[in-house]
């Protein structure tokens, strides 16, 4: 059995009564935002990792920063632990609560505070949904570039705290590169204020310490984003291939070309199976493989660069090719793409979705190895990838009802990420270690360097009350439950990456 | 004076931060106000640790040893078509890699695609504790642990000693167009600064020049569509293009710093283009001379003598006067993240 795979489910057991906390809880909050009842709790007890589910304490709904900073506050002085959660869509339990913990919901604070078109930055609360940042900022010809494929759903506050990625990482980089400022709530209750308006610095990077802390430092309350110019014109191709190898050639040609495209994708044939079915997604028939290269920028230097991708995609070999020739097509192709998580449902009632990274020039072979595991493992496993980026999503297909299922799931998952570290990756890209993976991070790093980053969390929280069990073990877990996928998830309403 | 070691090997610098109660790592000495400190402090050259030990071109990643010359990594990833975007200072100077992290120096082209902390990866450094870790990783995407590396862009060395960092590159554009736009006065050159960032047009570098009279706009991409935007660009704003020729030049002065003051300090600044008529102003009044770079978001401030203050938050980075002018408060967490990297205080702190 891989290392702490079904841990011990046990509490942290809260240094306070109980009864006062949800007592003084009532000093901060009206009733009706405080939810105690076995109902309520029942809705937050899982996140986007629904193999994992706890019932926490309580949940505390603030509308306001005041309410956050004393809901902080309080949990510090009674000793309980607490959760920040936006939209719940963590791939990796990072908002699984903690038992005997108050989980503390940020979708009220979703004000956009202040947009500064000369300046390109919004000021945003936490549970601003990442889409309504572009929209609020698209009448100026501006957009925020990070992409999850949940941006319809998710929340900036937990793009923060995870470092959230997407598909136009490789130009643009993660959700941490496009934060310029933050003021923040530390599990010490004090309020901090890193970095400002403009791009750059004097002294050390805290935003960027701070970006990626899986809310183990405290609670982003106020993020300054920068925004970028919308590209003018888009060139999106679309081509198939008979083998997955011949798709990994493809973009090593393009990469060793000088282009620099907003995104590389691929897909596998399982996963255009699924799209094919839940978006009515056509890809050219005979194809094994799909890649989407994208490229993006003034019309004149789209209208020079496009002829050498052009070439260089006939020149793979693909069974089929086609740009999208509007704004539509490209709509429909990425539509495709970032449904296909949730399109798997259509193949499995249960799925594990992995995030490892491998160096981009060993993809084919990772590729094949997991092919090798999934067959060997006799369990379906369907990719989609970043592949500009060398970051992996092998979707892992069980069904839950089946005894042991899941179990066997997690093993293969668990070798996938072995397999990540191995080749000099990393255990995740963009959806953060959170629960899912924390008993693999002594994989990447040595004691000393887990040591160091046990030093840095315990600087920002030395009583180990910010979302705890997550990054590290802890010897606590939630129990393992079986829920499939999200109802909206269902219904095509919203997606995961 | 303060004594010097110069390890050669990684387990030489692990030893050397073990050696001394205070140490400070040093580069090439080309921003030697961030070293002058008490002279108790043991300084720990990284010149012997040089080299580049990994370099993948088709993973866009290279590893190298703090002490690389920036001269060194740039002419290596020329060779293969692929460049560090935020175009660091210094090169002819010798300034090396772990320096210009330490100090957070990224240059003009930080403009287009960001500056250190948005291409810097992984650091493997000595802790004040003496132990070597590695944080961050080696692929161009990871989000496992803190971003410690990119805690350290500006970090001054007081946090850790580098001992070998890993960046992303980008692909080098094909081919650069650079404009001369002259300008009246700060105020003009701030609108042109914003207008023109907010366009459609993807520019390269857009900064004010140190004799205040123009801003130079850098077009970077293919051949056949930079003449083109330029023209756009130059209905726009009143200017003319450089020859390739004047351009390099051009850009070259400024990367090397050379239009400043032999004397007097050179600071740093972070700003937004609003700030920008009354910091000029303020240098003005001073005799100074300010190369405002990255949009209006950075700037370096030449004087002939210490003053006071700018006005806003300022490092010197070399030259006399304090390290900090209004200085910012330092976050309260400070002293902890500085106890947790450093729990016997071996390095000097980030005032001093």
């Amino acid at each position: 059995m891989p290392p702490g795979l079904f841990p011990v489910s046990s509490t942290v057991a809260p240094a306070t009564d109980p009864a006062r906390f949800l007592q003084r809880l009532g000093d901060i909050l009206p009733p009706e935002r405080v939810l105690a009842g076995q109902a309520q709790l029942a809705a937050y007890e899982s996140d986007g990792l629904t193999a994992f589910r706890t019932a926490p304490l309580a949940i505390a709904v603030p509308e306001t920063q005041a309410e956050v900073i004393a809901l902080v506050r309080l949990c510090h002085a009674e000793k309980i632990p607490f959760v920040a959660r936006g939209s719940g869509t963590s791939l990796s339990g990072g908002s699984t609560p903690v038992a005997g913990g108050l989980v503390i919901t940020l979708n009220r604070l979703n004000r956009i505070l202040r947009v500064d078109p000369a300046q390109r930055l919004a000021v945003v609360e936490p549970g601003v949904i990442n889409t309504a940042v572009t929209l609020a900022v698209a009448s100026y010809g501006l957009h925020y570039a990070p992409d999850p494929s949940s941006q319809s759903i998710c929340t900036i506050g937990g793009n923060v705290a995870f470092n959230s990625g997407g598909a136009h990482c490789l130009k643009y980089g993660m959700t941490s590169n496009h934060v310029l400022g933050l003021k923040a709530i530390l599990a010490t209750g004090e309020v901090v204020e890193f970095g400002g308006a403009s791009r750059e610095q004097l002294g050390p990077d805290w935003c960027g310490l701070f970006v990626g802390n899986e809310g183990l430092f405290g609670i982003a309350l106020e993020i300054t984003l920068q925004l970028l110019p919308r590209a003018e014109v888009f060139h999106t191709v679309l081509a198939g291939y008979r083998t997955l190898e011949q798709a990994g050639d493809a973009v090593s040609a393009i990469i060793a070309s000088g282009l620099l495209p907003g995104a590389i994708e691929i897909m596998d044939a399982l996963a255009l199976e699924a799209a094919s079915a839940a978006v009515h997604a056509e890809y050219p028939p005979g194809c094994e493989a799909v890649l989407i290269v994208e490229l993006e920028g003034p019309r004149e230097v789209v209208a020079a660069q496009r002829p050498q991708l052009d070439a260089l995609i006939a020149a793979s070999n693909p069974v089929g090719a086609r740009p999208a020739r509007d704004a539509n097509e490209r709509a429909a192709i990425w539509k495709g793409r970032k449904s296909a998580f949730s399109a798997v449902g259509r193949l499995s009632p249960d799925f594990i979705v992995q995030d490892g990274v491998v160096p981009r020039r060993r993809l084919g072979e990772a590729l094949r190895r997991i092919a090798e595991m999934s067959r060997a493992a006799g369990i379906r496993c369907a990719n989609v990838f970043h592949a500009g980026d060398g970051n992996l999503h092998p979707l892992i297909l069980y069904n839950g009802t089946e005894s042991g299922a899941l179990e066997r799931a997690e093993i293969l998952a668990g070798k996938i990420l072995h397999m990540c570290v191995e080749m000099g990756g990393s255990i995740t890209g963009e959806h953060g270690v959170g629960l899912e993976k924390r008993d693999y991070l002594a994989t990447m790093f040595n004691a000393d360097e887990l040591d160091c980053l046990h030093r840095l969390r315990d600087a920002f929280d030395p009583l180990g009350l910010a979302n705890p069990g997550k990054m590290f073990p802890d010897g606590t877990a939630p129990a393992l439950a079986q829920h499939g996928l999200h109802p909206l998830e269902k219904a095509g309403l919203i997606s995961r990456e | 004076m303060n004594a010097t070691l110069t390890p050669t090997t990684l387990a030489e610098l692990v030893a050397a931060v073990r050696s001394a109660p205070h140490v400070l790592a040093i580069g090439a000495r080309t921003k030697p106000r961030l070293f002058a400190v008490a002279p108790d402090v043991t300084l720990i050259s990284t010149l012997g640790l040089s080299g580049i030990t990994e370099y993948q071109p088709d993973e866009f990643t290279f590893t190298a040893l703090a002490g690389t010359p920036l001269r060194e990594i740039t002419a290596t990833l020329a060779a293969r078509g692929q460049y560090l975007p935020f175009d660091p200072y210094l090169l002819d100077a010798g300034a090396t890699l772990g320096g210009t992290l330490a100090a957070g120096l990224s240059g003009p082209g930080r403009f287009r695609f960001g500056g250190l902390r948005d291409f810097i990866l992984g650091v493997r450094f000595v802790d004040g504790a003496g132990r070597l870790v590695r944080l961050g990783g080696k692929v161009v995407k990871n989000a496992a642990g803190f971003d410690v590396p990119k805690f350290f862009v500006g970090s001054l060395g007081r946090f850790g000693v580098f001992g070998e960092l890993t960046f992303k590159v980008f692909p080098r554009p094909a081919t650069t167009l650079t404009l001369r736009l002259p300008v009246a006065d700060a105020n003009a050159a701030s609108q042109i600064l914003t207008t023109a960032a907010g366009a459609r047009w993807e520019i390269d570098a857009l900064d004010l020049l140190p004799t205040a009279d123009a801003v130079a706009l850098r077009l970077a991409g293919p051949a056949a569509a930079l003449p083109l935007l330029a023209t756009e660009i130059l209905t726009r704003f009143p200017g003319e293009t450089l020859s390739a020729a004047t351009a390099d030049a051009l850009w070259a002065d400024l990367r090397e710093l050379r239009w400043t003051f032999t004397k007097g300090p050179l600071l740093k600044l972070a700003l937004t283009p609003a700030q920008l008529p009354t910091l000029a102003a303020t240098v003005r009044a001073h005799a100074g001379r300010i190369h405002v770079t990255a949009g209006g978001n950075a700037a370096l401030v030449s004087l002939p003598a210490t003053i006071a203050s700018l006005g806003l938050p300022a490092l010197t980075l070399r030259g006399p006067g304090p390290l900090w002018l209004d200085a910012p408060a330092p976050p309260a967490i400070t002293a902890a993240v500085k106890t947790a990297l450093d729990p016997q205080n071996r390095f000097p702190s980030l005032a001093a």
